[in-house]
């Protein structure tokens, strides 16, 4: 029903010109994507900030060597100084080093979980669009019932009821890090599997199907080599807005005190220590959260660019 | 219309069983034991422990156990706050109307704010207006609410001091007055939260909108020489609100996340914040009587926003 509004002024771009010489340039969908991706300047600001945030907590701790755990209660609660350059927290602790550390956390979560999720969504969504009748029926209401159960009280009730025993089983941090990515992208992977799905139901019947079919494709290979390629793109949006999706859910769950334990510092956790010292500190507050929300934000826009990049029909 | 509703309401129950199978397999996959503490204590012989654990079927296998569990749940038992020494449903239901007040008056801030601008914006699309208004819908999409809730405690709790930052179920006082500190407590908890669905419900009216305003039923309305007015608030946006509908309900699980946030950092005395409580002192069975109260009101708003979907789209057929 959509009318002639274009989803975004970028998509009715002109046709690309396909020139008239002997040797025609090649154009790939994926140079043409990322032609289009180029004219979203938020997109590409966002990009970039992405980028630089995870080389600057990826390079950064072998530049600022301080510890994170080093306590100094000469120094508690200072503003940004030249030794401290974001402040300190209550014990003193270099807050730089601490928001360094705290981004490989929060950003590799992110990034995990949103790989567990796509994953889990795309092998449900292709055994939904592949098959009829009951299996599809079946998983398509296991969908639904996943996206009615409310994310976060489930989330605080898995992280509540198996941190102890994960913790035993691989330690405090990887345990926690597996448990959080886990349970984040096993909440996650509905939207990817209703995309993968509707695009199956599109592929599954057009000609280029029918002629590996009739050239004696197995079912596997069909999916695989086929059907799945073509509908990578708005899976891959999907996957730009889990990866912000799960960057704001470890940082609830961190704020709510049920995410990472103090000697790890994620930026959730770290805001979460900070909101108690609000009136006298609040440097510390702000730059934890800052760092979510500009790297969220990032991701959105990028999001946003890649959408009207890959999927000129906006699905949604 | 009323076989559509029984038909609706048919296909609730196997949702609530759905998710309470879904809880109570996560509990029961969940290491650990309600006894765990009675094992390791030595004034307690075994056979008192046995006696124990067969009487509260604990060896039972885990659907006979799940069985009695919602037997129980139907009666109204849902077990007995570890902590506070009162019966869930009970504590549940003393702190239910906080929650739904707040997520009410949050949501009714939302639409007040994303309707007129969500219009706007798509009446003319990529119009300055437009643009600066979708930056910050996107904006503010990507705030998580503890943050907006910290800076706004920082700017009019501690830097201005206009507001309080502790929400206070006891206030002192009556009448005007009490009403008065009652609005004051209670405006950064909604605007904090009601922001946050502002800003997705923005983007939901603008693009419901725009898929509307070119069809041809309006162009007949413009032809006809209807004011521009009329056309869009008789013509294109009663449509398009349509599907908003659907799109709110769908929000739900996200908003009472938020809602939990919020409660915690203003620490209202919601069904949110009991179930923080809860946690940090685990005391189960509230725990689990607070995630299946959220996960029923989920389903409730899917289900009131599909009855309301097939009253306002006369398109929709009750099959």
């Amino acid at each position: 029903m959509a009318g002639s509004t274009p989803a975004s002024p970028t998509v009715d771009a002109a046709p690309v010109v396909v020139r008239a010489t002997t040797r025609a340039r090649q154009v790939t969908p994926w140079t043409e994507a990322w032609r289009r991706f180029r004219r979203h300047r938020l997109a590409v600001a966002g990009a970039v900030v992405f980028v630089l945030m995870i080389l600057a907590v990826a390079f950064g701790p072998l530049i600022w060597r301080v510890q994170i755990n080093e306590i100094d209660f000469t120094a508690q609660l200072q503003p940004p100084s030249w030794a401290h350059p974001l402040g300190t927290d209550d014990l003193g602790q270099d807050l730089l080093a601490r928001m360094l550390y705290g981004g490989r956390i929060s950003l590799s979560v992110g990034l995990a979980a949103m790989v567990v999720s796509i994953v889990i969504g795309t092998i449900i969504g292709s055994i939904a669009g592949m098959s009829r009748g009951s299996i599809d029926a079946a998983l398509m209401w296991l969908t639904d019932l996943f996206l009615s159960l409310p994310s976060v009280p489930v989330l605080l009730l898995l992280i509540y009821l198996f941190r102890e025993s994960m913790k035993h089983l691989i330690g405090a941090e990887l345990g926690t890090f597996v448990l959080i990515v886990v349970a984040i992208g096993a909440f996650r992977w509905m939207i990817a599997a209703r995309l993968v799905r509707a695009q199956f139901f599109a592929l599954r019947e057009k000609e280029f199907v029918e002629a590996a079919r009739a050239l004696g494709a197995s079912q596997i290979r069909l999916m695989a080599r086929h059907i799945l390629p073509n509908a990578l793109g708005p899976v891959i949006v999907a996957a730009t807005i889990d990866v912000a999706a799960a960057i704001i859910t470890e940082s609830t769950l961190s704020f709510l005190g049920l995410g990472f334990p103090p000697d790890i510092p994620s930026w959730g956790r770290i805001l979460f220590d900070a909101k108690d010292n609000l009136d006298v500190a609040p440097h510390w507050a702000l730059f934890a959260g800052g760092a979510i929300f500009l790297s969220v934000l990032a991701v959105s826009f990028m999001g946003d660019g890649l959408r009207d990049a890959l999927d000129p029909r906006r699905v949604i | 219309m009323s076989r559509y509703l029984i038909r609706r309401l048919l296909i609730t129950i196997p949702s609530l069983l759905g998710i309470s199978v879904a809880l109570f397999t996560i509990l029961a996959l969940a290491p650990g034991d309600p006894f765990g503490e009675l094992a390791t204590n030595p004034a307690i012989p075994p056979e008192v422990q046995a006696a124990l654990r067969a009487k509260f079927g604990l060896d039972d296998p885990i659907p006979i156990r799940y069985l009695h569990w919602l037997v129980a749940m139907l009666h109204g038992d849902w077990g007995f706050s570890f902590v506070s020494r009162v019966n869930v449903d009970t504590l549940i239901l003393q702190r239910l109307p906080t929650t739904i007040a707040v997520i009410g008056a949050a949501q009714v801030l939302a639409l007040l704010v994303a309707l007129p601008v969500g219009v706007l914006a798509a009446v003319r699309p990529y119009s300055a207006f437009d643009q600066v208004v979708s930056t910050f819908a996107l904006m503010g999409f990507s705030l998580p609410t503890f943050f907006t809730g910290i800076i706004l405690i920082l700017v009019f709790s501690i830097q201005l001091d206009w507001l309080p930052f502790v929400f206070r179920a006891d206030l002192p006082g009556s009448g005007l007055h009490w009403w008065w500190a009652e609005f004051k407590q209670s405006i950064m908890p909604i605007v904090v939260l009601g922001l946050f669905l502002g800003a997705a419900m923005m983007r939901f009216v603008r693009s419901a909108v725009l898929d509307v305003i070119r069809l041809e039923y309006v162009t007949t309305a413009r032809s006809k020489g209807l004011p521009e007015r009329a056309v869009i608030l008789k013509h294109i946006v009663r449509n398009a609100l349509i599907p908003v509908v659907t799109l709110v309900a769908l929000q739900m699980p996200a908003v009472f996340g938020g809602a939990i946030v919020t409660e915690q950092i203003f620490r209202v005395p919601g069904i949110g914040s009991l179930l923080i409580s809860a946690i940090q002192s685990n005391d189960t069975p509230v725990i689990m009587g607070v995630t299946f109260v959220f996960s029923c009101l989920v389903i409730l708003c899917n289900l009131m926003a599909d009855l309301l979907y097939g009253w306002l789209d006369p398109r929709i057929t009750y099959r």
